[in-house]
């Protein structure tokens, strides 16, 4: 029963809260009714059994106790007003009464409350997996290895945060638009690399947050239809997961993306990821970063063997890259990919621009790619070197033993 | 963790299929598209074609076929988290549909291990 309740609130947490934070104008107090709610299916699910209409059970009880909620108030302030210290005379909001029509804008307000550039990276991430996801604090916290009083204590702030701010529950028009939509992408793309690449802990993959991930991203793309941006995160996102059985090897170690075996990378979500970037495609130019990446992913994708890769067009893919969303990062992609098409001396000559680079101090890749064209020029010491070094910075275990080994084999 | 759902057929009860249960059905897969589950779904030809591998020799039979035999009709290709989501959202595809049946197995996508591993 517990099990069912679970899936059911996966199901429907996000419409629950979305509505309900039209009616109280808090996404955090919205919340919190949501999980009394979810309380209350608990409590009496196990005795009546799970209603016909579970999503509109759950609204229904959360709907009262906002009512409920607002009437205190209202209470408390006409008691305040008469006693003659009121310092704040507010109109009771009008209780907006969530209905299935809107649901849907009340979501999309949900997400880009939750991802709001107030909040500290982490409090989007722990907000949106708990409100849109439906995750619990415990999952939350076991997806980034923290703990669970962690997690708890940086909802409650986030929360809090929003309130003091005065976010409005709203979907951001005008000038505001394009930055705020950034910050959401920014949030989803987070959890999926998390996920994707786990930055510690001893799997190099976690695949059930590269799946909340996608989840996620695909959820907005119906939501937010007209974004080019959105598409082109989804594409990238299908694309990438589609590798994921072929990028770990027997001991759990990663496989790099030319010696996978292209036989394991899953066509249902490159087909996927392919008609998600025809749709962001069709909404028109400019390409932004996204689209760019999921090109670029595309790319890779459509090469039967690694030989067929096109390098010339991923290199001038990263080229546009540079130019739309400048990151030493992407200059560093670009090496690599320059080093494929027109030879490592070349790619190279770009690497080297980048080892004064502060904000690539520390990154294991770039030892890894110098250590790479290095090699492949034949210059050995230099390229052990540079692996060893790529080791000691990563914090993956695996990842740490392959760039190892790669170094041993360099004799 | 991805599931396949699949009604089943095996040619007694007569399927109601009016237009009112179409439209529900197209509402329920937006539905599902729009909570991020769906990855695929369709409908498939009754009867089909049926093949048989024996002792080395393959033997095709096109349908009709007349023995009633329990038959895939239509699939929906969902990835959620668990087991129960599937179960529910069954649920929900067959408080449209009516009286039938179906089965619900897990597909081994690209995050789960391999069977058998």
């Amino acid at each position: 029963m517990h099990a069912s309740i679970d899936a059911v609130w996966r199901l429907e947490a996000a419409r629950i809260i979305a509505g309900l934070a039209r009616m109280v104008h808090d996404i955090g107090l919205a919340e919190e009714l949501a999980q009394d709610a979810l309380v209350a299916a608990l409590e009496q699910w196990p005795e009546s059994g799970v209603p016909d209409n579970p999503g509109a059970w759950l609204m229904a009880v959360g709907k009262r106790r906002a009512i409920d909620r607002l009437r205190r108030r209202q209470r408390l302030e006409h008691r305040l007003e008469e006693i003659g210290r009121d310092l704040e005379t507010r109109p009771a909001p009008e209780p907006d009464v969530p209905d299935d029509d809107h649901i849907e804008d009340d979501v999309l307000r949900l997400v880009f409350t939750a991802c709001h550039p107030v909040l500290s990276t982490q409090a989007r991430v722990a907000l949106t997996l708990r409100m849109l996801g439906g995750l619990t604090t415990g999952e939350i916290a076991r997806a980034f290895l923290t703990s669970e009083s962690t997690v708890a204590q940086r909802i409650v702030r986030a929360k809090r945060t929003l309130t003091d701010a005065g976010v409005p529950f709203e979907v951001p028009e005008g000038p505001d638009r394009a930055a705020r939509l950034s910050s959401v992408l920014e949030v989803i793309y987070l959890i999926f690399n998390e996920g994707y690449t786990a930055t510690a802990g001893s799997d190099w993959v976690r695949t059930d947050l590269c799946q909340d991930a996608l989840r996620l991203g695909r959820i907005l793309a119906e939501l937010a239809p007209g974004e080019p941006e959105v598409h082109g995160l989804v594409a990238l996102m299908e694309i990438q997961a589609s590798r994921t059985r072929a990028r770990i090897g027997p001991s759990g170690e990663p496989v790099p993306l030319p010696e996978q075996d292209r036989g394991l990378w899953d066509r249902l979500l490159i087909h996927r990821g392919f008609a998600a970037l025809l749709r962001a495609k069709a909404l028109g130019e400019p390409l932004g970063p996204y689209v760019l990446q999921a090109a670029i992913a595309a790319s890779h994708a459509q090469a039967r063997t690694a030989e067929d890769t096109d390098w010339t067009q991923i290199a001038s893919l990263y080229e546009v890259l540079a130019s739309v969303a400048p990151s030493p990062v992407v200059d560093l992609n670009r090496a690599v990919a320059v080093g494929r098409a027109h030879g490592p001396a070349r790619g190279l000559e770009l690497v080297d621009t980048l080892v004064d680079e502060p904000s690539l101090r520390g990154y294991h890749l770039l030892p890894s790619v110098r250590g790479d064209l290095l090699a492949r020029l034949g210059r050995t010491a230099e390229a052990r070197a540079e692996f060893e070094r790529a080791a000691e910075l990563t914090h993956n275990e695996p990842e740490r033993r392959a760039l190892l080994d790669r170094a041993a084999a360099l004799g | 963790m991805r599931f396949m759902l699949m009604t089943t057929d095996n040619g007694s009860a007569d399927q109601k299929q009016d237009e009112s249960m179409f439209v529900e059905m197209g509402k329920f897969i937006e539905e599902m598209s729009k909570a991020g589950v769906l990855l695929a779904t369709g409908g498939l030809e009754p009867g089909g074609t049926r093949i048989v591998s024996s002792g080395g020799k393959v033997t095709v039979t096109d349908g009709p076929f007349a023995e009633a035999k329990e038959t895939v009709v239509g699939f929906a290709l969902i990835e959620v988290r668990s087991r129960e989501e599937a179960i529910e959202l069954s649920k929900r595809f067959w408080a449209i549909v009516g009286d039938g049946e179906g089965v619900i197995q897990q597909v081994f996508g690209p995050g789960d291990p391999v069977p058998g591993n």
